[in-house]
């Protein structure tokens, strides 16, 4: 984890709802793909956790949903104003586990940290497959950034405005695949845990107070006993995770 | 050279500077960040006999310059603090440690206190009589000066380490509580635990935290500490450890001059990881700035008697 002060290269919206944040930032910190920041929001007490959905050796890219006060104030941030970061928290999801041909699943907001996963796959050589799963069709994003990588990438949607009609599960249980990593909602990971066939990794979400493990606002129950969603997660073990 | 030096209970501390409980774990998230012995000490995790997972999330909600948690004591048990964190502890932190303790009943506290009391490293034991998100326990002990000065009674007869009773600001008058901790035999107060608060959910239209109410900090309180330190200070002739929404070495002298020995650094240290060192680290130049050559000479500085 790195403290730094992090100026604003691009803030913009990518659907009505989910935004796109560039920031310029030493991400040396940044160990692995599902690792998230919290940022400083001016007017605001706590920081907010965002996942990494990009990195290179100097900037960061986040996309975010506005589903609150905090997120709503963030897409007024202009490029040129200077967030303080905490960068390179949590464990992210572990790439040595994946087999040849990977499946990745993203749930609305949860698609993110899959693009960063999907390009660190790429790298050593694996085949990962997508699925991106929305409720309509003005809800889709990054499948374009996805399709770019050269990866197959299969989108749903609920209305079946776009893509297959219906869920994430009505593709997964088709395909064949040698593990699986996901973010999402609740009711997909459960629906995801019925239909796998191969172990794998679910990233989770909690209302944080920290961001690094001090103060035990995210704590879950798992398998394990008791786990912190931001410092021994938020990626944890299908086989850990008490349904 | 200003002299940031305290003394606690008959125990020096290089200032007065301390990471509060719940805030800063058992130290080792921060020692990956900096040096923690710079502090003065710190207040460990509140301990409880058995095990504790705690309240349901979510347990945190963002209000006003502060914040409101329902976390619930999680803790994994008095017998785990001392076999795993205590001699992890001791690796990375060489003072006396402050050891915080809850318990849901009587005998609970004792029990604790009885099985960390061999433990060198611990100097001062902060009997938290006033966890707001815990049922059954907690601060029903803080709010009756009856059930307080039982607690520490009972806490007093088993170690002569000291004793710090830490209150809860939720109570009609604070003094009451504090004298009757000080004539039960308790060798310092330290207060404010967290403010009982809530907030509601627009969307679900419920309440936001899964416990309903939780405890709120931050530096929106830091006025209602100063004032119930101040009343305290009045109030008894122990030692008063002062805390509630301490964010800068100015707050630290501020609750010095209410009366305040030491000072506890709470939410700070979860919005700013470095915020406890920071403190540390200013107090000096600010001490100069307001003409303090010796911390020590202003505790209670601002009482006219």
């Amino acid at each position: 984890m790195h403290q730094q002060l992090c100026r604003v290269l691009q803030n913009a919206a990518l659907t009505d709802a989910v935004w796109q944040m560039r920031l310029e930032a030493d991400a040396a910190s940044v160990t692995a793909p599902g690792q998230f920041v919290e940022l400083k929001l001016p007017g605001f007490y706590l920081r907010r956790p965002i996942s990494i959905c990009d990195w290179d050796g100097e900037s960061l890219t986040l996309l975010y949903k506005v589903v609150g006060h905090g997120t709503d104030a963030m897409t007024r941030i202009r490029p040129g104003h200077h967030l303080d970061a905490l960068v390179g928290l949590g464990n992210g999801y572990d790439l040595t586990k994946s087999g040849d041909a990977p499946l990745l699943i993203g749930g609305g907001v949860g698609v993110p940290p899959l693009y960063g996963l999907c390009k660190a796959l790429l790298r050593q050589g694996k085949h990962p497959a997508v699925i991106l799963g929305f409720n309509t069709k003005d809800e889709i994003f990054y499948e374009a950034e996805f399709r770019a990588l050269g990866v197959p990438v299969h989108i749903t949607t609920v209305d079946g405005s776009c893509g297959t009609k219906g869920f994430v599960t009505d593709v997964m249980k088709d395909l064949s695949y040698t593990y699986f990593y996901t973010c999402g909602p609740g009711p997909m990971f459960r629906a995801i845990e019925k239909t796998a066939q191969t172990s794998g990794q679910y990233s989770f979400e909690e209302r944080m107070g920290c961001g690094f493990g001090a103060c035990m606002g995210c704590s879950i129950e798992t398998k394990l006993g008791a786990r912190r969603v931001c410092k021994d997660g938020p990626v944890f073990e299908r086989e850990a995770i008490l349904w | 050279m200003v002299n940031t030096q305290v003394s606690l209970c008959g125990v020096t501390l290089d200032n007065p500077v301390i990471p509060a409980s719940g805030t800063f774990g058992f130290g080792q998230e921060f020692a990956q960040l900096y040096d923690i012995n710079c502090l003065g000490s710190f207040s460990f995790k509140g301990t409880t006999l058995h095990p504790r997972f705690g309240n349901p999330t979510p347990r945190i909600a963002e209000c006003p310059s502060g914040m409101l948690n329902a976390v619930g004591l999680q803790n994994p048990g008095v017998d785990h603090v001392l076999a795993e964190e205590l001699p992890a502890l001791k690796q990375i932190f060489h003072k006396p440690v402050m050891a915080n303790v809850s318990g849901f009943s009587v005998d609970e506290y004792v029990q604790v206190v009885e099985k960390l009391d061999a433990e060198e490293q611990i100097g001062w034991f902060e009997i938290n009589i006033s966890c707001p998100n815990v049922h059954g326990g907690g601060m029903s002990f803080g709010t009756c000066p009856d059930a307080a000065a039982e607690v520490t009674r009972a806490v007093r007869a088993v170690t002569k380490k000291p004793v710090i009773l830490k209150l809860s600001p939720n109570v009609t008058d604070i003094a009451a509580i504090a004298k009757a901790c000080e004539d039960a035999g308790a060798d310092g107060i330290s207060l404010i635990n967290t403010l009982l608060g809530m907030r509601m959910n627009l969307r679900t239209r419920k309440p936001l935290l899964a416990n309903v109410t939780g405890g709120y900090s931050g530096p929106a309180v830091f006025p209602v500490a100063v004032r119930m330190v101040y009343q305290v200070y009045e109030a008894v002739k122990i030692p008063v450890v002062g805390m509630g929404g301490v964010s800068s070495a100015e707050d630290v002298l501020e609750l010095m001059l209410a009366g305040a020995t030491a000072v506890e650094v709470g939410a700070a240290n979860l919005v700013d990881p470095y915020a406890s060192k920071k403190i540390v680290e200013t107090l000096p130049q600010v001490m100069e700035q307001y003409g303090i050559e010796r911390l020590a000479d202003i505790i209670g500085a601002g009482h006219s008697k």
